[in-house]
């Protein structure tokens, strides 16, 4: 199709009531604590801090800011429990434990996903059906190989590690908290896991259904708190294992703080991925797919398709169709049953975006954003895309965070790939086209973790999932994730 | 018979530059409209918007003038419970109904669409398919709602297709031509894709899915891939091309679901009875018992509901 | 006497240089250093790399990766089991060099056959380890979805100090049999063997680049090994907590793999398993929808 001439129009006419999901069934306590060794015990120096939800900026509740002094309490009650209950039962029976815990959070999903959009900002329709429903699957398919370890690796013998100390980002709170303590608790460890500070109430719900499921005190121990707690669990001497989920940054320090103790770490970390469109691609569907790579959880997704490389015979009409779409996308409140994009997480996270907005702009790219009304209170960004950059503008190489997509061209086939290779991260990517051969010379050439070939931002228990060069060691899901919690000897 | 073309367009398209169709993708973006919440006042704006935007149909082999005139009555007064309803666009009947149908609706601003061209096989020759139009035309329809060969299509007869179509069209007057393609029996959404864009090209005014005689009829998938073709012509040739789902689609919700599909694939523009349809039977009843589901607050039965 | 000195033929004495890009030039910084024997002969005078000579072999490993990488499995099983046929061939001169530094006759021979089996061993994984760790995930949504290994990509490998051959060749055979080239740097006390194994990499056809070998000083040279922004993966195999600690602080600045194959028992399973393959190796997973 040539340049697409003629404009659709999307605002005005017949538009959707508002469709709150209510919150009349969840309840939240005005305060949480730590939940270290089977119990919610107040933090030793006594100092607690709000969580806010970000579509409001009202206070949701008080959550407990751990010191090192808890992390040790935690760490230890992990090691007791490894040394006790947990690390004397026999496999079957942990899994039995694990498949309890999928089980709790199916029944108490809709109080799940209610807080994780309140707490999160992200839109009930994600949290719903896909955050919630994908975590107890994570938990359901982990406790399934508690008792098949030896199948796993064939010809070595699978050990547990003892504890591992788990940190995870803010964009998923509820599902990289099952990432992280499914395959750990599957494999036979014990964890401390500290959520994101901005996000930590269905991480301290989880504590609930792990404290309900009737899990032996220790096993699975949740502190929420600052990066001072973070550094304290990597520091901490008694941990055996760390699993971090979050910035490259962060990551980097992570490794360099874990140099010379023999702990084993797994980091999944930040990603700029290319999603490259091919003109013989099913053109609609690619546009669905550009949507959903860089506007799902308000681009707050490290695997997300955050850079398009559209083959130029079809880059007009590729973008027409996408500033349409865009269109349709609304923004607003989380609980919204219609929401397409929820919160902004922070303010800081929020800050970030727009600087890079700026940026943008000023390096000469072309900005659009979908003219979409913005609530008043709260933090929000239009979904935006930039044309006219090339790789060396800052938003084509930085990871944003957010729903900022940067549009370039390619003409041939190596022109696509090398631009998609060209980034130190290597996380995920996307290809569109009709042609089959030609799927896999390009899936084969892109250097990632994660392709997703003709769709994008597709995740699955069974599917595993972590990055190359920058974006992190390791893998999470799948036969591959169960590495991550086990030594290997003879 | 030798035909007389006028304005025939002749430009059959290059269906080799229809772009392919991901079932899948297809199928996740429906699942988006369909987890749609429409609540309250935009739901009622919704049910009333589908009953304006019916073709009430019968279309059996058992239809009697007194079954015809008993859906006329129906499409003129949906519901006498309820003030202030719309009526339907449109009553869609075989050809030897038409005039039954145009003395039964005199005075009322309902269209008059009739089937023809041999449906809903379409197994004739084209000038059987030519004075079966003219027949319904010349009786009194406003609307024709043909069938293409299918057979000559799967065949890769696309030509063929395309004259029979531009000539129907030719034969149609005034009347608007409603293209049936009969996705049920295309197999794939990108033949779905490419019979779209070829009956577009050859002159359909609008475009339909099935002739309701043939399972699957309507789906949600079928539709978006032809919207998808309407969109592409519009943004081409900045012309509206009309949509008609029919058969398979009997609750509100469902149809809901289309409205939506509608509006978030082509926008405002198309959310009127000119450009969008619905080919039903009993939609109409369960629509009118939502709406006064909705104004009484009190779930219905299909009891209280006149069927015609 | 006269004419015993007659007769008598000199020896012509090997130069050992480095292996870099398939050629075998000296160092570019032209420095060496004395190899002695234990009662303190020399036995050669070995190039001393420099960080350049390192350097100039990430260049050419990295040129030679995605090449080797595309090259049949069946291919590299086969340049595998190439090298071994070479090294048979060369057993006399391998065991001399053992003994050279210090192995006695019976451990020598040891190691040379262990060092060719080694290789067979892994030769014949080259086809094999993918079917071993690939996955089909059975994904709950309409897609086809499958998780296969792919090379790291460039390795720089510290090699054991205490096992000049055996050790060497049980880390750079994983990790070119798995489509990785790399960057060794060879035993410090013994690094004849590495000298000379190069040149059977040579004989084997091993195209230039995959295998690039320096001799040198651990300590000078370790902290390049592990910070260079274009190499993927770091091993290392000796030294206490103070290497460990250096080499991981500094491989963290481009999130390198770090493998550790200290305290291993070289003749043992430890050192002969698929696992060595896959600690080099990055799982990719594709997704693609099922449709018509």
């Amino acid at each position: 199709m040539a340049t697409p001439e003629n404009k659709l129009a999307f605002s005005g006419g017949w538009e959707y009531d508002p469709a709150p999901q209510s919150t009349d069934h969840i309840t939240l306590n005005k305060r949480y604590g730590l939940f270290i060794n089977g119990d919610f015990v107040p933090p030793a120096r006594g100092r607690y801090f709000d969580t806010i939800n970000p579509a409001t900026e009202e206070k949701i509740s008080r959550v407990a800011d751990a010191s090192s002094d808890d992390v040790d309490k935690a760490v230890k009650a992990a090691r007791a429990a490894y040394n006790g209950a947990w690390g004397r039962m026999k496999p079957a029976e942990r899994g039995k434990y694990i498949y309890r815990i999928a089980r709790i959070i199916q029944e108490r999903a809709r109080e799940f996903s209610v807080i994780e959009s309140l707490d999160g900002g992200k839109p009930i329709r994600e949290s719903r059906d896909i955050d919630v429903p994908l975590a107890a699957a994570h938990f359901f398919y982990y406790a399934g190989w508690a008792d098949k370890l030896e199948y796993a690796f064939p010809g070595r013998t699978a050990r547990s590690l003892g504890v591992a100390g788990q940190i995870i980002p803010w964009n998923f709170p509820l599902l990289m908290a099952s990432w992280k303590i499914a395959p750990a608790l599957a494999c036979g460890n014990t964890v401390v896991l500290k959520p994101a500070e901005t996000t930590p109430l269905t991480a301290l719900k989880l504590a609930e259904v792990v404290a309900d499921a009737g899990l032996p005190p220790g096993v699975v121990n949740i502190i929420t708190g600052s990066g001072v707690a973070g550094a304290a669990l990597v520091e901490h001497p008694g941990v055996d294992k760390i699993a971090f989920t979050g910035s490259t940054n962060v990551g980097r320090m992570i490794q360099k703080t874990l140099a010379g103790t023999n702990k084993k770490y797994t980091l999944e970390l930040g990603g700029k991925a290319a999603n490259i469109i091919f003109a013989d691609a099913a053109i609609d569907e690619a546009v669905e797919g550009i949507v959903n790579g860089i506007f799902f959880n308000q681009g707050h997704v490290c695997c997300a398709g955050s850079r398009l490389l559209v083959q130029e015979s079809v880059a007009d009409e590729v973008i027409a169709k996408l500033k349409d779409r865009m269109e349709t996308l609304i923004v607003g409140d989380p609980l919204d049953k219609n929401t397409d994009i929820g919160a902004i997480n922070s303010p800081m996270q929020l800050e970030k975006i727009e600087s890079y907005l700026k940026i943008g702009r000023e390096e000469g790219g072309e900005m659009h954003q979908s003219s979409c009304r913005l609530p008043k209170k709260g933090y929000w960004c239009r979904p935006t895309i930039f044309t006219g950059v090339s790789q060396s503008n800052r938003i084509v190489q930085d990871e944003i965070f957010g729903p900022v997509l940067a549009i370039q061209t390619f003409r041939r086939y190596d022109e696509a790939v090398m631009k998609a290779n060209n980034t130190p991260y290597g996380l995920s990517g996307g290809v569109w086209t009709d042609k089959g051969a030609k799927i896999f010379k390009v899936t084969q050439a892109i250097r990632a973790g994660v392709i997703w070939a003709n769709t994008f931002n597709k995740f699955d228990p069974t599917s595993p999932f972590g990055g190359y060069k920058e974006s992190g060691v390791g893998r999470e899901g799948g036969l591959h994730g169960l590495g991550a919690y086990v030594k290997l000897g003879a | 018979m030798a035909q007389t073309v006028v304005n025939m367009p002749t430009r059959l398209p290059d269906l080799s530059n229809v772009p392919a169709v991901d079932e899948v993708g297809v199928n996740e973006r429906v699942a988006r409209f369909q987890s749609r919440s429409i609540k309250k006042s935009s739901k009622v704006e919704a049910l009333k918007l589908i009953l304006s935007m019916i073709d009430l149909t019968t279309l059996e082999g058992q239809d009697t003038p007194g079954k015809v005139r008993q859906l006329c009555q129906k499409a003129i007064h949906l519901h006498a419970a309820m003030p202030g309803l719309p009526h339907v666009a449109a009553i869609c009947v075989y050809p030897t109904m038409v005039s039954v149908a145009k003395e039964a609706l005199a005075g009322h601003d309902i269209n008059i669409a009739s089937v023809a061209t041999a449906f809903p096989s379409g197994m004739s020759t084209l000038s059987v398919k030519l004075d079966d139009t003219r027949m319904a035309v010349d009786a009194g329809a406003t609307e024709i709602d043909m069938v293409i060969s299918r057979g000559a299509f799967l065949a890769g007869d696309y030509r063929y297709v395309f004259d029979e179509i531009a000539a129907v069209k030719d034969a149609c007057g005034d009347a608007r031509l409603k293209v049936i393609l009969e996705t049920g029996e295309l197999g794939t959404l990108d033949r779905i894709r490419k019979a779209s864009m070829l009956a577009i090209h050859a002159g359909a005014d609008f475009i339909k899915t099935s002739t309701g005689k043939i399972v699957p009829a309507a789906t949600m998938q079928v539709t978006l891939v032809m919207l998808q073709a309407i969109r592409d012509f519009y943004y081409e040739t900045g012309k509206m091309i009309g949509m008609k789902p029919a058969g398979g689609i009997s609750t509100a919700k469902l149809a809901v679901h289309y409205l939506v599909m509608l509006r978030e694939t082509l926008g405002n523009a198309w959310m009127t009875p000119e450009w969008f349809r619905f080919g039903a039977s009993s939609l109409a009843n369960d629509v009118l018992m939502q709406l006064m589901k909705q104004s009484t607050g009190v779930y219905q039965s299909a009891d209280y509901f006149s069927k015609d | 006497m006269a004419s015993a000195l007659k007769n008598q033929r000199i020896a012509v004495a090997k130069t050992y240089k480095l292996y870099i890009g398939g050629k075998f030039p000296r160092t570019e910084s032209g420095r060496y250093f004395a190899l002695e024997d234990k009662r303190g002969v020399v036995i050669a005078n070995m190039c001393r790399g420099s960080r350049k000579d390192f350097r100039n072999s990430v260049v050419v490993a990295r040129k030679a990766q995605s090449g080797w990488a595309k090259a049949s499995a069946y291919f590299r099983g086969q340049i595998l089991y190439r090298i071994a046929e070479m090294l048979e061939g060369r057993r006399e001169q391998f065991i001399a060099e053992l003994i050279l530094q210090g192995s006695t006759p019976r451990a020598a021979e040891r190691e040379i056959n262990r060092s060719i089996d080694r290789l067979i061993y892994f030769a014949g994984w080259a086809d094999k380890y993918q079917q071993v760790f690939s996955a089909v995930n059975p994904v709950s949504s309409s897609h086809f979805n499958f998780s296969v290994l792919e090379p790291t990509g460039v390795i720089s490998i510290l090699a054991p100090d205490d096992s000049s051959l055996l050790g060497l060749i049980s880390n750079i055979a994983p990790a070119i049999v798995g489509g990785n080239t790399c960057i060794v740097l060879a035993s410090e006390s013994m690094p004849l063997c590495a000298v000379s194994f190069a040149e059977v990499l040579h004989s084997a056809d091993v195209p230039g680049g995959v295998v690039n070998i320096l001799t040198g000083f651990r300590a000078e040279l370790t902290e390049f090994f592990a910070s260079h922004m274009d190499v993927n993966a770091v091993i290392y195999c000796d030294g206490g907590k103070a290497v460990a600690r250096t080499v991981q602080e500094l491989a963290a600045d481009n999130i390198k793999r770090v493998v550790a194959r200290t305290r291993l028992d070289w003749a043992g399973s430890d050192a002969a398993n698929p696992y060595l393959i896959s600690d080099t190796q990055e799982v990719k997973t594709t997704w693609h929808p099922i449709g018509s």
